[in-house]
């Protein structure tokens, strides 16, 4: 299955990239899919969208979905 | 309504021009509500020149209308409104214009509270000065 994961703000500096494209055989955690394709460690405060939608990094991916990793958020 | 949008904008003159063109709600509200933010040049006491606002296309805006949404369905309020801006920014510039409208002030006043503490929290956007010291990525407050 094919899983797109996007990066913002600090993790995309921290990482040198704003987005993988992950080629997986099996189901995935959003933790599993992290380690794939970043190859280092989350920092801490690492949040996680799903499909645009927060989520949390026990959440299974199926194919085609879009992970993204980003810092706590500061609009407005 | 919300947009997301590079261009720079006059909160005031974006006000006037989204209660000309809207129509259906002339005379039944009795209170408006606005939150304007705007670019500070100094930041815990270092001179900021520009900052750079980076957002997550897609899902900024669903946050953005479902705050909106919840607002709408928390407090009697008519209609809701938010313009945030991304890229860069320079002091002086808005960043957010939100506004609200309802019959009673307390309705229109909570609704376009709670729409900015939320959007704080939950919509997708990252802040990076540009200060004496550099770059650097702005901390939630």
């Amino acid at each position: 299955m094919s899983i797109r994961v996007r990066y913002f703000a600090s993790i995309r500096e921290l990482l040198g990239r704003d987005e993988d494209v992950l080629d997986a055989a099996s189901e995935m955690t959003v933790t599993e899919v992290w380690q794939q394709a970043a190859q280092c460690e989350a920092p801490a405060n690492t949040l996680v969208a799903v499909n645009e939608e927060f989520s949390h990094w026990k959440q299974a991916i199926d194919d085609g979905d879009e992970v993204a990793f980003f810092p706590p958020v500061t609009g407005g | 309504m919300v947009i997301v949008s590079n261009e720079t904008f006059q909160p005031w003159q974006v006000l006037a021009d989204y209660e000309r063109e809207r129509v259906g709600l002339g005379g039944q509200y009795g209170a408006t509500a606005v939150f304007v933010g705007t670019m500070r040049s100094l930041n815990q006491g270092h001179t900021v020149e520009a900052m750079t606002l980076e957002h997550y296309p897609g899902m900024t805006e669903k946050y953005l209308a479902r705050v909106c949404e919840e607002a709408a369905g928390k407090w009697e309020v008519m209609d809701c409104f938010v313009r945030h801006r991304y890229g860069r920014i320079l002091p002086d510039e808005s960043i957010v214009l939100i506004a609200t409208w309802s019959q009673h002030r307390k309705q229109a006043l909570a609704a376009c509270q709670y729409i900015i503490d939320e959007l704080k929290i939950r919509a997708p956007f990252w802040k990076q000065e540009v200060t004496d010291r550099g770059h650097s990525w702005v901390s939630p407050e």
